[in-house]
């Protein structure tokens, strides 16, 4: 038994609970993240804003794909799906889709959501499926041990990209708002409060809904490029974080160890994919038409 | 249970095989399809999109078959029951997905109305060439059900049974029809909804505290099904899981899960044999065919006869799992089998592994395109009755 697992047990049998243990599957822990890894600070907010959404959490399920961000699935004792390499998406599409009272929430990495899975967010957020996705962003592939990844800045080692990275990388936020989301922001894991205030306020908003986490990778991506470790990386956020909320997304692109915008940047009503299904068939079809919105009929 | 009216179009009606299999879909309760076009497979997605707002459910166009074969997934764990539509490129996409909905036991029926291939191939023209795509593409070991009809009437019944059987067995069922059926019009018959017997889901009975997601005894390898919102809080997913559903990366879960998910099918092989059998019992040949080339090798068979030849029909109504026990119980009495098929030889391998070198077994292969003429199986059997 590790000494954070005996910690963890000693934790939950004092009268102190830790606020956020009633969401984690705790026969789960220890988790697989490394020390000082940002993905378990974003747990953390988004247990938070569970607690302070509101919500009916056997409503809610979340969906992860494949990578270090997309184990946080399998963590939430919440209706959890642990799905394929890219593809959280489109089954969390195929979720809302299949029953619209579930709150869905697709947990996943850059890696995962703008390399292999990039299609299926652009065409979700032009839908405006009714989903929340959150990125939590290391700049690097993690599980696969420090790969060059979609968001790598450009300068970086990577172990695909020995002499440095020289490939330019997405801006996640200005894809986001570009494709239609109806909430965009970005926070830094050293932002905890902020954080999960928009995750709260996220939750609780309709549409395709996006918020992009910056998060420490100590082990392939901080260290190996003489960076420091988590704790030194969430200095840095730190340090040269701005918040601009309503910022242009165009502007707010990230450079190597660079200034870091964060904030709100998008807040609007868009109608969703079903809203629009269900407004353009009413019209079309009149009384022939029954709005689809419940669970499956005769379940 | 009985099929869900508002589903069902009950009467006689004149369409073709992908018609037909959009139909059979809605009668056995499909009511959420994610899809993506390709020919030839792409009219039974416009049916469903024209159908589905009036019967009450919900049709969406995906980005990519990737996307398609994934988010039909995601509807089952809502609860609905779905169909997962394409033809042989979108087939090669879907591969990981079908390994996902095996090893996660989604209950998912997948229709490949195949075409002449590899690569882009022959759009718009016949082939029987993914049959060992389907039972070997994803990685890993895995069994699926896969039937394969000759006619559009065919589409819509066994459709039917696809649905049926992916529920029984939590497995993806496949329904392999071919271009040639799916864009053949003939007579379909729908019968009343009362009709039409339809399996429900297996959905657990147990309390979420008492509810194990991958549970199962000796007796029943399957397990018992819930839906997401429904509080009982379930895990899924691909990696290897313990009966909780949670991830355990061990030899002995590997084992008793891949085991299992093998079991559930083959240890049923014998209750999921269906065949027609025309003239097999003296018969000194047997055609063993599938699909569309099933009425190639009918005209053939009847010409052989007139000639005086014994020859016996084997069809396969489901061709995986493959009925062994059948083909080799044959094996003792005929002298040889003949397997045409729309491709250069797959499912003929099946029947020379059960006949262990026993009897001849003579391929006619075809390239796909077209289907054979019926001169070319006939001279087979010809061959083989000597």
């Amino acid at each position: 038994m590790s000494e954070s697992l005996d910690l963890h047990l000693a934790l939950a049998e004092t009268e102190l609970e830790n606020p956020v243990l009633p969401y984690l599957r705790q026969d789960r822990i220890p988790h697989i993240w490394c020390p000082g890894c940002g993905i378990g600070t974003s747990v953390n907010c988004f247990c938070r804003a569970l607690t302070d959404s509101g919500l009916d959490l056997d409503k809610v399920a979340i969906v992860s794909g494949i990578g270090c961000t997309g184990r946080t699935a399998g963590y939430l004792n919440l209706d959890s799906f642990h799905t394929t390499h890219g593809r959280a998406i489109p089954f969390a599409t195929g979720l809302k889709l299949g029953n619209p009272d579930l709150n869905v929430v697709v947990y996943s990495g850059d890696g995962d959501l703008f390399a292999i899975g990039g299609n299926h967010f652009f065409h979700a957020a032009r839908r405006n499926m009714d989903i929340l996705v959150i990125c939590v962003n290391n700049f690097t592939y993690g599980m696969t041990g420090g790969q060059v990844a979609p968001t790598t800045p450009v300068g970086p080692t990577q172990t695909t990209m020995p002499l440095g990275n020289f490939e330019s990388p997405f801006n996640l936020p200005f894809i986001a708002d570009a494709c239609g989301a109806t909430y965009v922001s970005r926070w830094t894991v050293y932002h905890v409060r902020q954080l999960a205030k928009a995750m709260k306020e996220a939750l609780n908003k309709k549409g395709f809904r996006f918020i992009e986490v910056m998060s420490p990778c100590p082990t392939l991506y901080s260290r190996r490029n003489r960076l420091g470790d988590g704790v030194d990386q969430v200095k840095y956020y730190k340090e040269n974080s701005v918040i601009k909320n309503g910022a242009d997304t165009k502007d707010i692109g990230l450079g190597y160890q660079g200034e870091i915008v964060v904030g709100k940047f998008v807040d609007r009503e868009r109608a969703t994919w079903l809203e629009s299904m269900n407004d353009h068939f009413s019209k079309v079809l009149g009384d022939q038409f029954k709005p689809y919105g419940g669970k499956p009929e005769g379940v | 249970m009985k099929a869900d009216p508002k589903g069902v179009l009950t009467g006689v009606h004149f369409i073709d095989g992908d018609h037909a299999a959009c139909e059979g879909a809605l009668a056995a309760g499909c009511r959420f399809v994610a899809g993506y076009p390709i020919t030839p497979s792409t009219e039974i997605v416009e049916r469903f999109a024209a159908r589905i707002p009036k019967v009450g459910g919900v049709f969406i166009q995906m980005e990519d078959e990737l996307a398609a074969s994934i988010a039909i997934q995601g509807g089952v764990w809502a609860g609905h029951k779905v169909m997962n539509v394409t033809s042989g490129p979108g087939l090669s996409l879907m591969m990981e997905h079908l390994g996902y909905a095996c090893m996660t036991e989604t209950p998912s029926v997948w229709v490949d109305v195949q075409r002449g291939g590899p690569s882009t191939g022959l759009p718009t023209l016949p082939a029987q060439a993914d049959m060992m795509q389907i039972k070997w593409g994803s990685h890993g070991d895995y069994e699926i059900i896969a039937l394969s009809p000759n006619s559009p009437q065919e589409c819509f019944d066994l459709m039917i049974k696809a649905f049926n059987l992916s529920e029984e067995y939590r497995c993806p069922v496949f329904l392999m029809m071919d271009e040639v059926v799916g864009h053949m019009t003939e007579r379909v018959e729908i019968p009343a909804a009362d009709q039409i017997e339809v399996t429900e889901r297996k959905w657990t009975k147990k309390k979420p505290k008492d509810y194990k997601a991958y549970e199962t005894t000796p007796e029943d390898l399957v397990p018992e099904m819930i839906k997401a919102g429904d509080g009982y809080r379930v895990h899924v997913t691909g990696l290897t899981h313990d009966e909780r559903g949670y991830p355990k990366m061990d030899v002995p879960t590997q084992a008793q899960l891949v085991t299992r998910l093998l079991d559930k099918i083959r240890k049923n092989a014998d209750k999921l044999v269906d065949v027609r059998m025309d003239g097999c019992e003296g018969a000194d040949v047997i055609v063993v065919s599938f699909g569309i080339t099933s009425r190639v090798a009918t005209a053939a068979i009847e010409t052989a006869r007139a000639q005086g030849l014994k020859v016996g029909h084997l069809r396969l109504i489901i061709c995986w799992p493959f009925p062994v026990k059948l083909i080799q119980d044959l094996a003792k009495t005929v002298k040889a089998f003949v397997v045409p098929e729309l491709n250069m030889g797959q499912m003929v391998l099946e029947v020379r592994k059960a006949v262990e070198g026993k009897v001849k077994v003579i391929s006619v292969p075809h390239p796909g395109g077209t289907v054979h003429e019926p001169e070319t199986i006939l001279e087979q059997i010809v061959e083989a009755a000597r």
